[in-house]
């Protein structure tokens, strides 16, 4: 049966989000149960072989654990050369296209007339009832009301405002770092940064921003939908604590801003003063996947790409030399370390019509997966792709934002944050020195780093 | 030679030549003006070669084409006469053309 939605529309409305979510959780459960596979994970890692030895039909990059065993860059390369257009017909979450190409890539993701965004971007599907509304994931026009009323927030006149507040707080951060000893570098710099850029964003309260760096992770590995190693139980009710809190935030700014407070310049404020968005609340499924989406838009991205910079700098030590001579380069490197990273490996879509692409025919209906991460390794585009070069001249072309009407809204954002960490890095300190292997995420999706550590040495120390 | 105007968001003038087939994107970037990025090469998928024709320009130079549209409307900075620079076409005969480019390329 379907329901229609205006009736799901008024009875998402009626029952509170940390209601739902619980709801949905009982029929998680009742479904594990039920199809007996409770306590069983999806993914159970094992040592993949070198792209040589697969069969092409076989070359399955939805394979959660290809970034973390370093065969990401050879799959893509084969895939590129033998079959820029590639389709994977039993992937543990069905049959899938892989866009490897660059120009390819832009074809698609300009094209959402053909290759809609709906009803998700990921290449699975989150447990039921967690599919929740973004827009990243809608269509023009619905897609273009909601982000329109949430962009203000990274907007020129804010970014001008959080400019200082940013560098600020890098001082703060970099000032109290430990010296000649090792640290991870993923909690103590690029968690911890990201974490304060996002409480300032929302407005949150900033003792509590740990919270969302939880939710945010929790969000992002689901294993139905990426690959993931989360615990479904586990997920469910972290997602209820962050109704809860999301819900009272959204009521406690409006109180104040009712009780005559300055609106601020955050995220909620501006939902709240938006005529299409300020009853958000009221739809709070949608309320909820907007707020996540921003908040792992914020996080896992800028995040990585923090941690990718400084183990690309250590992997390309000229290259670090080159930006001690040279800081003026700062701005150019940090596009170059988004596109080396490129912190969120894909977007998804699905053909709507019948079509061709790069000489195969792709069936209305079919997923179609933009990989930017191998994009961003085109040896069309960037010369030595794999190669971290902060004087490259084409850096600014890379696809890690993607392009067309769901281009990242933060980019500016992110690209402020880093400028500003590299800023501040390079007056503190002599060297950067990764210390062991680094830890990576499972996922298909993210492509993150869990731990660096490393080991400063501060400037004049010898 | 047929020259335009690129003016930044601090009042600065910039000249460039126009040459004729080029897109003003690239107008700009051959010559190295500053605040015009063009991140997708001229596909107008990016929005990072807007520019705020001069309104005494803007019939000459047209309005924005449909796919254009779509990234300018998500723009904050958006205004009547926001194009994207990689869908002009430059003409020898705008001698004199004067655009003006925005705080930020979002």
């Amino acid at each position: 049966m379907k329901i229609p939605e205006a009736v799901k529309t008024k009875v998402e409305a009626a029952i509170p989000l940390d209601r739902q979510v619980q709801a949905a959780h009982l029929y998680d459960k009742g479904r594990r149960w039920l199809t007996g596979t409770n306590g069983q994970k999806m993914f159970v890692e094992g040592p993949i072989p070198p792209v040589e030895e697969v069969a092409l039909e076989d070359i399955d990059l939805s394979n959660p654990f290809l970034y973390r065993q370093g065969r990401w860059a050879s799959y893509f390369k084969r895939l590129r050369d033998e079959a820029p257009v590639h389709y994977q017909a039993h992937s543990p979450f069905g049959p899938f296209w892989s866009v490897t190409r660059h120009a390819d890539i832009i074809a698609v993701d300009k094209n959402h007339e053909v290759f809609s965004a709906e009803p998700l971007i990921v290449i699975g599907a989150p447990p039921r009832f967690m599919d929740i509304a973004m827009f990243i994931a809608m269509d023009p026009p619905k897609h273009d009301v909601q982000r329109r009323a949430v962009q203000g927030v990274v907007a020129p006149k804010n970014l001008r405002e959080m400019e200082s507040l940013i560098r600020e707080r890098v001082r703060d951060v970099l000032d109290n770092l430990p010296v000649n000893e090792p640290f991870d570098w993923v909690s103590t710099v690029s968690i911890e940064l990201t974490a304060r850029m996002l409480a300032t964003l929302l407005d949150f309260p900033f003792e509590q921003r740990h919270k969302l760096v939880v939710w945010s992770d929790l969000a992002t590995s689901m294993e139905q939908a990426n690959g993931g190693p989360s615990d479904n139980d586990e997920l469910f009710r972290g997602m209820v604590g962050m109704a809860r809190g999301l819900g009272a935030l959204w009521h406690d700014k409006a109180a104040r801003l009712a009780a005559g407070e300055e609106p601020g310049f955050d995220l909620i404020t501006m939902l709240q003063s938006d005529e299409n968005t300020k009853d958000l609340i009221k739809r709070p499924m949608e309320f909820a996947g907007n707020l996540i989406l921003l908040i792992v838009g914020g996080n896992d991205t800028t995040r990585n790409s923090m941690s990718g910079g400084v183990l690309a700098l250590n992997r390309f030590p000229d290259q670090f030399e080159k930006l001690k001579a040279n800081p003026d380069l700062i701005p150019n490197m940090v596009s170059e370390i988004i596109r080396w990273q490129t912190p969120l490996g894909y977007m998804r879509r699905i053909a709507k019509a019948d079509t061709v692409l790069n000489g195969q025919f792709i069936r209305k209906g079919d997923k179609v997966v933009m990989w930017y991460a191998s994009g961003n390794r085109d040896e069309t585009v960037f010369e030595r792709p794999d190669e971290l070069i902060i004087d490259r001249r084409n850096a600014r072309n890379h696809i890690a934002f993607g392009f067309g009407v769901h281009r990242c809204m933060g980019n500016r954002l992110a690209e402020l944050q880093l400028r500003i960490l590299w800023e501040e890095l390079l007056p503190r300190f002599e060297r950067i020195d990764v210390v062991g292997e680094p830890e990576y995420v499972q996922s298909n999706f993210v492509r993150g780093i869990s731990q660096l550590m490393v080991e400063l040495t501060p400037k004049g120390a010898r | 030679m047929a020259a335009v105007t690129f003016v930044s968001h601090d009042g600065e003038k910039c000249e460039a030549p126009l040459d004729e087939g080029c897109s003003l994107m690239q107008v700009a970037t051959n010559n190295a003006i500053a605040g015009i990025d063009g991140d997708c090469g001229g596909e107008a998928a990016c929005g990072t070669c807007h520019v705020i024709v001069d309104p005494t320009w803007a019939d000459k130079v047209g309005p924005s084409g449909p796919e254009e549209e779509e990234m300018l409307s998500m723009n904050p900075e958006r205004q009547a006469t926001s194009r994207l620079s990689c869908q002009i076409k430059v003409s020898e005969s705008w001698d004199g053309l004067t655009v003006q480019l925005p705080e930020f390329q979002m």
